[in-house]
């Protein structure tokens, strides 16, 4: 090796050696929306994104295929589960043409629909429950939203628990909101009076106890996607 | 001209899947403590015998699980863009053929390597090239270990997009045990391949500053 091809050989290797320990700053699990890790997540955003068929349904189970219901996790923010406040009804708003406010009653005057899939936790679990309710396709009809509006924001009672979802998903037709699980009407554990519920997003884009629906033309964010969770978060 | 025993891309390749496989290992075994079962909700399976038993942190990657499931998610990439690379150069150099398993060349070599090597035969196999017989088996079930962790975390990744595949592997719960247990069958290759390096200490000269293939062993 003559001595400029070796100076050139150790300049590229100084260089590789600056880049990996770059690497290494760049990823920090603290700070997952930074550095390499963040340009990584919009890579894989981009992929989810591209994977998601707005018209393919998750198999529908049998009800043998149901978790017991002592089985099926209950996760809340709040120190105690939360009690609907007194007189409880869900807003629908932002860009619609009709805000609504719905009673648990108005909903159920509504199409209901059964929808009997495996739930996803992000922590790796699944489970499997029925749920009855309305499709948010349906809700969106009803106030008239604006497709203008591509996100859809969900807000809750239960320590200001939100979400925000990409609007395909949130019309996908097993995204409901629930009222009923297992047959029976919806327990305060798992999100009374009213729940998001879907096929196609992990649990934690489920808001529970829900208050609001907002179509939005902005995203915004969500409590755990927030704190470094993925926002799309499709399954 | 002779071979070198590890061409460059194979050394480069080799070295850079060390650094990616225990990011994906660490970081997956930090998403494994969120959840340390196998099985689904109220029916996990009995045969585990670590069920609720998470792995020691030391070993973990990300900090926390969204830490790790960010850097599992991006690293993976990199993972399936190293073993591209390599497994190309494997098909177009020719290079399979000294190191993948084939039973009718292989096999009684195989067998004859692992009797000597648990000392129940004293003479030792003759030499076949580069690798024996039971390297040539191992290397390629590991190799073939590649694709099995990569779908299998695509189907626990995308269990609805991806419907066959994740009915294919048995749906998403069995998908998980399939990812958990080739990083388990990864480790303990990981630690026979350490020890046999240890025993034949040229073969890291061979896999770091690379030397050509010594002429005794060329086939």
């Amino acid at each position: 090796m003559s001595g400029s091809t070796r100076r050139v050989f150790l300049a590229n290797g100084l260089r590789g050696a600056g880049l990996v320990a770059l690497g290494g700053l760049a990823c920090d699990g603290n700070r997952p929306r930074a550095g390499f890790l963040g340009l990584m997540e919009r890579v894989n955003e981009r992929f989810e994104r591209a994977l998601f068929d707005p018209s393919r349904l998750a198999p529908e189970l049998g009800e043998d295929e149901e978790t017991a219901l002592e089985d099926f996790p209950k996760y809340k923010i709040s120190k105690e589960f939360p009690v609907a406040p007194a007189g409880w009804a869900l807003s629908v708003g932002g860009l619609v043409a009709r805000p609504l406010t719905l009673s648990v009653a108005d909903l159920q005057r509504m199409p209901r629909t059964r929808t009997r899939v495996r739930h996803h936790c992000v922590e790796g679990w699944s489970a499997v429950a029925s749920w009855d309710g309305v499709r948010l396709a349906e809700i969106a009809r009803a106030a008239g939203a604006d497709p203008r509006a591509r996100y859809v924001e969900f807000r809750s009672f239960d320590a200001g628990y939100f979400s925000s979802w990409d609007l395909e998903s949130a019309l996908h037709p097993q995204t409901i909101l629930a009222y009923g699980m297992d047959g029976d009407p919806l327990h305060v554990e798992h999100g009374a009076p009213l729940r998001l519920y879907s096929a196609v997003k992990l649990g934690y884009k489920m808001v529970k106890y829900l208050t609001a629906v907002n179509f939005l033309p902005v995203r915004t964010g969500g409590y755990w996607e927030d704190r470094g969770y993925e926002w799309f978060a499709g399954v | 001209m002779p071979r070198p025993a590890q061409p460059w891309l194979v050394r480069a390749t080799h070295w850079a899947n060390l650094v990616l496989l225990t990011v994906m290992a660490g970081s997956g075994l930090r998403i494994l403590v969120a959840y340390p079962h196998l099985g689904p909700k109220g029916a996990e399976y009995g045969w585990y015998p670590l069920q609720g038993v998470s792995p020691p942190l030391a070993l973990t990657v990300g900090g926390w699980l969204a830490g790790a499931r960010h850097w599992h998610f991006a690293f993976a990439w990199l993972f399936v863009a190293n073993a591209v690379v390599y497994l190309v150069y494997l098909f177009a150099s020719g290079e399979w053929r000294r190191r993948l398993f084939f039973p009718r060349r292989d096999a009684r070599n195989a067998w004859d390597t692992v009797l000597h090597d648990l000392r129940l035969r004293k003479e030792a196999p003759p030499p076949v090239g580069l690798y024996n017989g039971m390297q040539r088996l191992t290397y390629t079930a590991v190799l073939a270990m590649a694709p099995l962790v990569v779908l299998s975390g695509l189907a626990m990744y995308k269990p609805v997009q991806l419907p066959r595949l994740t009915a294919l592997l048995g749906g998403y719960d069995v998908a998980r045990v399939i990812h958990l247990g080739v990083l388990a069958a990864l480790a303990l290759f990981t630690v026979v391949h350490v020890v046999q390096v240890l025993l034949h200490p040229r073969t890291l000269a061979d896999m770091t500053v690379g030397r050509d293939e010594r002429p005794e062993e060329v086939s």
